[in-house]
């Protein structure tokens, strides 16, 4: 090891936080930490100062598999022609009432 | 929450491919956000990477000159705030690095670039902190400016930029009123109080001014940032609303303004001000303010000093990794 | 000095977290790493909001218009009566984090213990701190944990700052006749009661973290009594100057 050795960098990690039971987990932003233990304290103590969550998820950032954007027509627009998937699609006289 | 325009220079538009750059174009024109896998120009990458990183290097710079005043808040109340307001700051920087790195510049890399001068940040830090009025003044004043600033950014065509503005300009709700309160209070109080207060207002007021950058028809901006819906109000407009809103906040507390030619314009209903010394301006950013050294030199020294921590937990994370195979393997 | 015992005992935890506190805030802008300024703001913060708590308790059980403010503000060395612990300079981030153990170790038992006190501003007080502390002994200690057993550096640098400071975790323990009295009563709670919990604590931290426990040297102590380290005084120095400078102005 010599002097000269650039740092290593400490890994990137995703912070998901659960505001309140009865909600689910909403990606609040990312931190550094070398191991889960600590990024879930420094997500705690970043993310949390303002009774913002109950639960915490950290996930290191290179563990997510993204679509890629470039793909988006491929992978989301054969469902948007599918309108009969939504109820407005279907006529139903009013005085049925809600359905 | 202490950005400044003029740090910023937009990048020329280098020679990309028309297709997508005309579709990213509509994209941003239709006020959809640019997410960061998406397709960008380059210079608009690069533009929003200084920009943000500047933005970080700001905030943590930005600790230090009320970090000054922790230890010395004359009353436990104030001392929590101030705690509490600085520790914001920390956190702002850090929620602007991670959006500047998502679009593809690690933390460390900025950091390099601040320590080794190559980035500016706000040169409103390179200001000395000399009497407990400062923290007031810096409270009510250059967060007063950088609140003007940052709303208009939550609305940035970079998603994550703009959603790190908007959780920083929710936490930043506080910021300003405790400084204005800290005026207040030094307003109302002994003499030698309020005369703390008046001398604050008078060292603190020409640099927040200063802070939206140069006039806009000195302006270094193209229409660029603008088109790209990074930037969405001109230098000089902020700068008025500002101005604006601050003055009759002074006059409330019965200080007054370094400026014998602010004054009301009843036809415009805005203030009319002074002369801005820009050669001061770009003195201060061009490194030689009272306390860019002392700044850079403190900054440096935390990151220095803190090398073996990090290297210690990077150590002990891949020991425990390879305890946890050994003993995996071991099992089988 | 005409104290009641339980203004004392107030007293004492009150500037404890205070002078604890105020250590943590000195390293605000300079720690290692961005994510560790906000940890060490918590903690700071944490410890500020107790010493409020405490001095607000204190000055009514006084009853003569004494605030927090007075309190900390207005006293000189020898009346304050933290333990020496907590005034210790900072030094590295390795001395800071073994002295938050060393300390939140014992703040947390105790104020588990001071729950179910007779006193129930107390017991009020205690409830919401020994929360805080409980997370000060996870975070001071995972980080314990990692420059022990980090690199060489690291370790070297740990250990001499545990070698340093376990002089002082004596007087954690240490009761006088103010405090016998209080815990006779039910109202506070036995330090000596606590150590058997904080050496679990400690000794389990220190061999995760490949660091030796010093052998117990001469105690360190007297800060309860007034008796204090030099850098008590310069602590003062420096959060009093306003309030001293400028006499009876509000802020």
């Amino acid at each position: 090891m010599t002097e000269q050795k650039t740092e290593q960098h400490w890994p990137l990690w995703e912070v998901f936080i659960r505001s309140k039971n009865g909600l689910s987990h909403r990606h609040a932003g990312s931190l550094h930490a070398t191991d889960a233990t600590m990024a879930l304290q420094a997500a705690r103590d970043v993310y949390t100062r303002r009774g913002e969550g109950l639960s915490i998820w950290v996930v290191p950032s290179n563990a997510i598999t993204a679509s890629d954007p470039t793909d988006k027509d491929v992978m989301f627009e054969p469902s948007e022609s599918k309108i009969y998937r939504h109820p407005t699609f279907y006529d139903i006289p009013d005085e049925v009432g809600h359905m | 929450m202490y950005t400044q325009a003029l740090n910023v220079k937009d990048e020329p538009a280098a020679a990309g491919d028309p297709v997508l750059e005309a579709r990213f174009q509509a994209h941003v024109d239709a006020e959809l956000k640019i997410e960061p896998n998406d397709w960008m120009p380059e210079g608009y990458r690069k533009t929003l990477t200084r920009q943000i990183s500047q933005h970080a290097h700001s905030e943590i710079v930005g600790m230090l000159p009320e970090g000054n005043w922790i230890t010395r808040a004359p009353t436990l109340r104030r001392k929590a705030a101030l705690l509490a307001k600085v520790q914001d700051e920390g956190g702002h920087g850090l929620y602007l690095y991670s959006a500047a790195e998502t679009l593809g510049t690690s933390r460390e890399q900025m950091f390099e670039q601040l320590l080794s001068g190559k980035a500016k940040y706000s040169s409103i830090f390179n200001y000395p902190t000399l009497t407990w009025a400062d923290i007031g003044a810096i409270g009510w004043l250059v967060d007063g400016a950088a609140i003007m600033n940052q709303i208009p950014l939550c609305r940035c065509s970079y998603g994550p930029y703009a959603r790190a503005m908007i959780r920083i300009c929710k936490e930043e709700s506080f910021h300003q009123r405790q400084g204005y309160e800290i005026m207040m209070t030094l307003a109302r109080g002994t003499p030698e109080q309020k005369a703390m207060a008046q001398d604050a207002l008078n060292r603190w007021w020409w640099p927040s001014v200063m802070m939206f950058g140069p006039s806009d028809s000195d302006s270094q901006h193209s229409d660029q940032t603008m088109r790209w819906k990074i930037k969405r109000f001109s230098n000089d407009d902020l700068r008025q609303k500002f101005i604006d809103a601050t003055v009759p906040q002074g006059h409330f507390i019965g200080l007054e303004f370094p400026d014998k030619d602010l004054k009301f314009n009843e036809e415009t209903k805005h203030w009319d001000f002074g002369e801005i010394d820009w050669t001061e301006f770009k003195r201060v950013i061009a490194g030689d303010g009272p306390c860019n050294k002392q700044r850079m030199k403190q900054r440096r020294a935390a990151h220095d000093n803190g090398r073996w921590v990090r290297e210690a937990a990077l150590a002990y994370a891949e020991k425990r990794r390879n305890r946890e195979a050994a003993a995996k393997i071991a099992a089988e | 000095m005409h104290e009641t015992p339980l203004f004392s005992y107030a007293l004492r935890l009150a500037d404890n977290a205070l002078i604890l506190g105020h250590r943590m805030s000195e390293w605000i802008g300079h720690s290692p790493v961005l994510e560790e300024d906000l940890a060490l703001g918590n903690m700071g913060l944490d410890l500020i909001g107790q010493a409020r708590a405490f001095y607000a308790y204190a000055g009514e059980i006084e009853g003569k218009g004494r605030d927090e403010d007075k309190l900390a503000y207005l006293r000189d060395a020898k009346d304050w009566r933290n333990v020496l612990l907590v005034e210790q300079p900072n030094g590295d981030f390795a001395a800071t984090m073994i002295r938050q153990l060393l300390f939140a170790a014992y703040a947390h038992p105790l104020y588990a213990a001071l729950t179910k006190s007779k006193d129930a501003s107390l017991a009020a007080i205690a409830a919401k701190a020994e929360k805080e502390m409980a997370y000060h002994v996870r975070h001071s200690g995972e980080w314990v944990i990692r420059l022990g057993d980090g690199t060489e550096e690291s370790h070297e640098r740990a250990q001499a700052a545990l070698d340093e400071l376990y002089a002082y975790s004596t007087e954690l323990f240490e009761s006088d006749d103010v405090e016998r009295a209080l815990i006779d009563a039910g109202i506070a709670a036995d330090p000596a009661a606590l150590r058997p919990e904080w050496e679990r604590t400690v000794n389990h931290i220190f061999s995760e973290a490949t660091l030796k426990t010093p052998p117990q040297s001469f105690a360190q102590t007297g800060g309860r009594t007034g008796r204090h380290s030099e850098h008590l005084g310069y602590i003062l120095a420096d959060m009093q100057f306003l309030q001293r400078t400028y006499p009876g102005a509000a802020w």
